[in-house]
């Protein structure tokens, strides 16, 4: 047979074998007491009847006789309405009853009953005999008194017996059933309370499971906390990591793309300068990728405590364009702000958000062909949507889905360099407000659009 | 040797003589024939004619298709017939409750549950194989030649004062059961002797009076009324409620000291061969009491809780092994040597 898995079902049917076993137990201990009491009862009765009538023998010139007293057999018929048969033998000829009653354990001792059972004329019956010595000659005489009865009462009184006994074994079952069958999910109680807490948690939460646990599950969440702690500190030291990194990389590239316009500025072969402009391209490129993974880092560290500021989101957006314009003239492309007249009163963390803002607008100029236009636009409906719409080559076929996971980037960027770190920041960003980050095709049929969309706190 | 013992063995010798099938005595068969008939049912009794005639025709009318083949017998003949002799009867009704315990005790009789057995008291059914019917007192019957109404003694004592103080009068002028030759008499003075010690006083003092020993409550009624007796001991008190409503000269006597009410029963045999007919019947004997004019045609009094609780003098005979003591072979023959003693003595 095989185990079932669930712990729930093998408690219960574990309680629930029991319980039966018990209830079977119950039935047949209660069966069997009541049965031996009246079985009792009734060899008792049959014993004082065979005494009354051997106390009533007598001797009469020499011959044994018997004045049959008639309670003797009138008092087997006050508890039920058996048959009766008795039978009188004097040294083992029948001086008066039933001659054909079958005798078969014959008292040796006086005074003490015998029983048996047998069966006669069709039921059967339990007797009780008697020995008395009768003196009626010198050596006097062995009279044996012997009572019968049938036992249809005592099988009426078993059956009520059995009916009753099994009808509350049976209720008994049931009942401990029903109760297993709690047991088995108040025991489990802890354990689900636990799975529902673990289950909950975000994706990047590693802290460690504190819920109150029964004394049985303690191992199980310290190791389980143990191993996140593990986990969380081998992340952080990654993360640590390509932080220090990128951190270390900035700044001699800074110092090399300086040197670099220097010799650019010196050379005058045009074969030596292009050589020259793309390592400057190339070293902007790391620099900023290293600045992506650095706004990363920093909006990891702070969507873990999000500070709820009150800003105004206009400015931010101003702000943010403003810096990125000098890029933007590189390529001639126009940065459009379709922005409300007055402030944008929102409550979150500035520095977070204008990451975000960077990161996606930063890829917009990235993507955009020269002398094109970037939207950046906010509409404030139940939630802000903040969306930056460019002229670019779009998604293509992309699963939108994945291009906000870290490091992804699309399939048509082509010659374009980048990280595939930015639309996963913003994605981080919007998620810390409770938001999310949309993308979809510009409604103009060609370009991107990505949405910030933020709730109101 | 016993005298009813010694007489069916003659009668067994006399019926293997002449190669007849029954042995035990027959006084008395009737057929009542159903048209068209369907079946017949087969009963034995103690009941005379007259008083079962109109529960018969009561019966075909509610069941009919049935021919009722009626044997009359007397209660230790009814005995002998299904106990030692296997006759084959459908049903057996019975005075003698005694005798038809025996039956049931000792495996003669199938068990049935009546329909009617939940309205029925529990006294009146026995291993639901015995079905009480009727509730009949033994009463005294006195002759109105000698005594006027309300003088005849109420109790026992004041009979046996009365018998002992006027001899002359009621010599030979007694009357009462031969307890050798009728199980209802024998059932009925063994009651006595086991109610009260005056029995065997009485029984002394009728036999120096040198009682007359009937065999039938009828014939004791009939000499009473005739003035031949003055008053008749143990009689069944049932058919002499009936008597009296044909004939005049006696008047019943319910003496106040105590009051024997045996049960008269039916009862199905092991054997029986119209089992669903005399099922039926026993349904409309245990339903009697539903039935007054009945009750009123037949003389017998049905079975009636209330009757017993108002007359604390009654006393009814209960079922169970306790009637199968004076059937003990040794206990019947020192009862009846007794009996024998007391009333049958020589006139001086």
């Amino acid at each position: 047979m095989r185990q079932p898995t669930s712990i729930r079902k093998r408690l219960f049917y574990q309680l629930a074998a029991v319980a039966a076993v018990l209830s079977l137990a119950f039935v047949l201990v209660v069966r069997g007491v009541a049965s031996r009491a009246a079985e009792g009862t009734q060899d008792d009765i049959l014993a004082a009847s065979a005494t009354a009538i051997a106390d009533s023998l007598s001797s009469e010139q020499g011959e044994v006789t018997l004045e049959l007293p008639y309670s003797a057999l009138s008092m087997l018929g006050t508890i039920n309405e058996d048959r009766v048969f008795y039978r009188v033998t004097v040294d083992g000829e029948t001086l008066t009853g039933y001659a054909d009653l079958p005798v078969t354990n014959v008292p040796t001792r006086l005074d003490v009953s015998a029983f048996s059972t047998e069966v006669y004329r069709g039921d059967e019956v339990r007797l009780a005999s008697i020995l008395r010595r009768v003196s009626n000659t010198a050596t006097g005489s062995e009279v044996v008194v012997t009572v019968a009865q049938t036992r249809s009462g005592l099988a009426a009184i078993s059956r009520r017996i059995t009916v009753t006994a099994t009808g509350v074994g049976l209720l008994f079952f049931l009942l401990a059933t029903t109760l297993s069958l709690l047991a088995a999910n108040s025991a489990l109680r802890p354990l689900s309370r636990m799975t529902s807490a673990v289950t909950r948690r975000g994706p990047s939460d590693l802290r460690p499971v504190t819920a109150e646990t029964p004394a049985e599950l303690a191992p199980l969440v310290g190791a389980l906390n143990s191993f996140m702690a593990r986990l969380r500190s081998s992340l952080t030291r990654t993360e640590d990591l390509i932080t220090e990194a990128a951190h270390r990389v900035r700044t001699p590239l800074a110092t090399v793309r300086t040197q670099a316009e220097v010799t650019h500025r010196k050379l005058n072969k045009p074969e030596h300068k292009q050589a020259i402009r793309d390592m400057i391209r190339a070293i902007d490129e790391s620099s900023r990728s290293a600045g992506q993974i650095l706004d990363h880092a920093m909006v990891t560290f702070r969507a873990d405590s999000l500070a709820l500021d009150p800003l105004d989101l206009a400015a931010l957006i101003t702000e943010t364009c403003d810096r990125l314009a000098p890029t933007a003239d590189l390529k001639d492309i126009a940065l459009l702000r379709e922005l409300p007249d007055g402030p944008v009163p929102f409550k979150g963390d500035g520095i977070m958000l204008q990451a975000a803002l960077h990161n996606i607008l930063d890829n917009a100029i990235k993507y955009s062909p020269e002398d094109s236009d970037i939207t950046v636009r906010i509409e404030a409906n139940s939630a802000l949507h903040l969306s930056i719409t460019d002229q670019g080559r779009g998604f293509g076929n992309m699963d939108l889905e994945s291009l906000t996971s870290r490091y992804s980037r699309g399939a048509n960027v082509g010659d374009v360099v980048g990280s595939g770190l930015g639309l996963t920041i913003a994605d981080e960003v919007a998620r810390a407000h409770g938001g999310r980050l949309e993308l979809s095709h510009s409604k103009e049929g060609q370009g991107a659009c990505v949405s910030l969309i933020l709730p109101y706190v | 040797m016993r005298v009813a013992d010694f007489a069916l063995r003659l009668i067994a010798a006399l019926a293997l003589w002449t190669g007849a099938a029954i042995a035990f005595e027959v006084e008395d068969r009737q057929v009542y024939t159903a048209v068209p008939e369907s079946s017949v049912l087969r009963i034995i009794s103690t009941a005379d004619r007259a008083v079962f005639e109109p529960i018969i025709a009561a019966f075909q009318q509610d069941n009919p298709g049935i021919t009722v083949d009626y044997t009359i017998t007397g209660t230790t003949d009814l005995m002998q017939a299904i106990y030692n002799e296997g006759a084959v009867f459908d049903l057996a009704i019975s005075s003698a409750m005694d005798l038809q315990t025996k039956l049931a005790n000792d495996g003669f009789v199938q068990s049935y549950s009546p329909a009617n057995a939940a309205s029925l008291p529990d006294w009146a059914i026995w291993r639901d194989q015995l079905f009480a019917f009727t509730q009949e007192p033994a009463v005294m019957v006195v002759s109105d030649k000698f005594f006027a109404l309300g003088e005849a003694p109420q109790t026992r004592d004041a009979l046996i004062a009365l018998l002992r103080e006027n001899p002359e009068t009621f010599r030979g002028r007694i009357g009462t059961y031969d307890v050798r030759r009728s199980g209802f008499g024998y059932l009925m003075a063994t009651q006595d002797s086991r109610t009260s010690e005056t029995f065997w006083r009485l029984m002394e003092v009728m036999g120096r009076l040198d009682a007359q020993l009937y065999c039938c409550s009828g014939d004791m009624i009939a000499d009473v009324a005739a003035g031949k007796l003055a008053l008749a001991y143990n009689v069944l008190g049932s058919y002499a409620a009936s008597e009296l409503a044909a004939t005049d000269g006696f008047h019943i006597v319910e003496l106040t000291d105590f009051v024997n009410v045996m049960l008269r029963t039916v009862l199905i045999p092991v054997n029986a061969e119209n089992i669903s007919d005399a099922r039926s019947m026993v349904d409309f004997l245990t339903a009697l009491r539903n039935r007054p004019d009945l009750v009123k045609a037949s003389g017998l009094p049905p079975v009636d809780m209330g009757a017993l609780q108002d007359n604390p003098a009654l006393r009814p005979i209960r079922f169970g092994p306790g009637l199968l003591v004076f059937l003990d072979q040794l206990k019947e023959s020192k009862f009846l040597r007794s009996w024998e003693n007391s009333i049958v003595q020589e006139t001086p």
